[in-house]
């Protein structure tokens, strides 16, 4: 579910070392034909899992998205398109669909920029560092379901947020927060990016401390000052992490449900209704398992357009 | 590497700012759970009588004692499973890279596109055709499925990086091909195992959405739809909500402080670009 779909390759640490160089071996691919052969059964039970719970209903759901099913009857009929053209001509479901992209757009700016600034300020040395990194990923471990409560809370009209503004001398700031259109997307945004940002901060560091020292030692001898060291030597050199991070907030803020369900439902008024939330509901309160379907088919396509365009882009930078 | 000046002394205090305030939601959260009912003084000013009557009451009314065994059951069956099958099935995969072999491994990766979504709804339907809708076998057989993909991904990547003579030891000594993977190949996946472990723990414990469409109006409830629930029925008593989220997340906390290096490595390590 959160699995990020398509990153590279896991190191988590390196495997133990080959004992014996490998070289000139390789034609040998499949390893003794008695072992290959019975080898295949390992993967059967895996195959099994998946297929039953989530191929198949995948493709069975595929398929109800051109049906106009309720969910409980046992009949339903094809409707072609209809789902579709629906879907792109009502504007509570464009609505949705916009929402979802506002909302994936400013969580991936928001949440990256955050998670950097953090990376660098807990990579310069500090003592506390360890500690520091500590606090900052806790939030990411927290079920989001209790994070929402919790924000929810805080930004009632007398919840936490208003209270510290007022004692802050802040009072002007104050804000039915989720009670107005826009606030409620802002509170959204900001109650995911308090969450995750801690994640993106950790794959950034992990990028900072693959960056030699002493390319920065040599651009300072050059004379460069820190904003050029930076913009010269590390941000080219944590492209791999931004990728990574781009990519994961891209797709998380594209599927988010739990948030916008919790803390808004939706609303108010419909303003922070997303493909997600939209779908939930069709199908499992309005009784609309076809549209429901369609909706997540059309979200399907719209994370995996995003996935694959911005994995080429990235690779297109790289070759330059 | 660095010298520790005034400067970085500075800088040292500035993350502790940045840290205080990143952390002060969570000092609500345990500050308002030990408040009484009716207090109405800011939610930033410490509490001066704690009481721990809400976290009688949240525990008792909100049915967190079976919410937290439930959500353990289905964690750790679900986690050990989706270890097993997926380490099993990325032995085959990574080591045989022609016919078959590699049409599974696309097949399984195609996985990791699908939004779950599109899926849960007919799948809905099919677990209360076979009577399993309400049941925690429900959400276990959801989670080792749509896991699949993403393990297998992370022990077959970890899997070619592995040399193959201890396995042809193996073999040479007489192990067959479940003994060799059980003493030989599986030991030498630690690493990568607790990843996996990791991020499938945390995924599974913290969903919400699955179980709250494959459980919702059985008395079977995971952490989260029971808190759901129970918000639902006394949001105006916040802090007696706020005892039941402290309570909810208290064993997760208690994990990540026990093994954040791990942790924190398991989802750094877990992609690398």
């Amino acid at each position: 579910m959160t699995s990020p779909a398509d990153v590279t390759v896991a190191d988590a640490a390196a495997p133990p070392p080959p004992s014996a160089p490998r070289a000139g071996r390789r034609s040998r691919r499949g390893g003794p034909a008695g072992l290959s052969r019975g080898l295949l059964w390992f993967a059967v039970p895996a195959l099994a899992f998946y297929l039953f719970a989530v191929v198949a209903p995948t493709l069975r759901g595929g398929m109800l998205a051109f049906t106009n099913w309720d969910g409980l009857s046992q009949n339903y009929d094809f409707i072609g398109f209809e789902n579709f053209t629906r879907i792109f001509t009502t504007s509570s479901s464009l609505d949705a669909l916009k929402m979802t992209l506002v909302f994936a757009f400013a969580i991936t700016i928001l949440q990256n920029g955050i998670g950097l600034l953090l990376a660098l300020g807990v990579n310069s040395g500090l003592r506390s560092q360890n500690l520091l990194r500590v606090v900052f990923f806790a939030p990411v471990v927290i079920t989001p379901v209790v994070v929402a409560y919790l924000w929810k809370f805080m930004l009632t009209p007398e919840g936490a947020v208003n209270s510290t503004l007022e004692a802050l001398g802040l009072g002007f700031l104050k804000q039915s927060w989720l009670g107005d259109p826009t606030w409620a997307a802002v509170s959204v945004v900001m109650v995911v990016v308090w969450q995750h940002a801690g994640y993106s901060m950790v794959i950034y560091l992990a990028g900072l401390q693959s960056i030699p020292q002493d390319l920065h030692e040599a651009a300072a001898v050059d004379g460069a000052g820190a904003w050029r060291r930076f913009r010269s030597v590390t941000w080219p050199l944590l492209a791999p992490a931004t990728t990574i991070n781009v990519m994961l907030t891209i797709i998380g803020g594209l599927k988010m449900f739990t948030e916008v369900f919790v803390l808004t439902g939706g609303g108010p008024g419909g303003s922070t209704e997303t493909l997600s939330t939209l779908l939930y509901k069709s199908a499992f309160q309005f009784n609309e398992f076809g549209y429901g379907i369609a909706l997540a088919l059309v979200l399907a396509a719209v994370v995996a357009v995003f996935s694959i365009g911005q994995y080429r882009l990235s690779n297109r930078k790289a070759d330059v | 590497m660095f010298r520790y000046t005034r400067i970085t002394f500075a800088r040292e205090i500035l993350m502790f700012v940045v840290a205080i305030v990143f952390v002060i939601p969570i000092y609500v959260l345990v500050n308002l759970s030990l408040r009484e009912g009716g207090d109405v003084t800011s939610p930033l000013v410490p509490v001066f009588s704690p009481t721990f009557d809400n976290y009688a009451d949240a525990w008792s009314q909100a049915g967190l004692a079976t919410a937290l065994l439930n959500s353990a059951i289905v964690t750790v069956v679900s986690v050990t499973i989706i270890v097993v099958i997926s380490s099993m099935a990325a032995y085959p995969l990574a080591r045989i890279m022609s016919g078959l072999s590699t049409t599974v491994f696309w097949l399984i990766l195609a996985g990791m596109l699908i939004p779950f979504q599109v899926a849960l709804i007919p799948l809905y339907q099919t677990m209360r055709d076979v009577g399993l809708l309400g049941s925690l076998w429900a959400l276990i057989i959801f989670y080792c499925g749509s896991q699949v993909p993403f393990s297998v991904f992370l022990y077959t990547g970890f899997l070619r990086a592995l040399p193959r003579e201890y396995e042809e030891a193996a073999a040479i000594d007489g192990a067959g091909t479940l003994r060799t993977f059980r003493s030989v190949v599986f030991p030498l996946l630690r690493p990568i195992t607790g990843t996996v472990v990791i991020l499938n723990a945390i995924t599974v414990w913290n969903d919400f959405l699955v179980p709250l469409l494959y459980l919702s109006g059985t008395p079977q409830q995971t952490v989260t739809v029971a808190l759901y629930a129970f918000v639902g029925q006394f949001v105006s008593n916040w802090p007696v909500v706020f005892a039941g989220l402290v309570i909810s997340i208290v064993p997760v906390l208690v994990v990540y402080f026990l093994m954040q290096k791990q942790i924190i490595r398991g989802f750094a390590g877990g992609l690398k670009g």
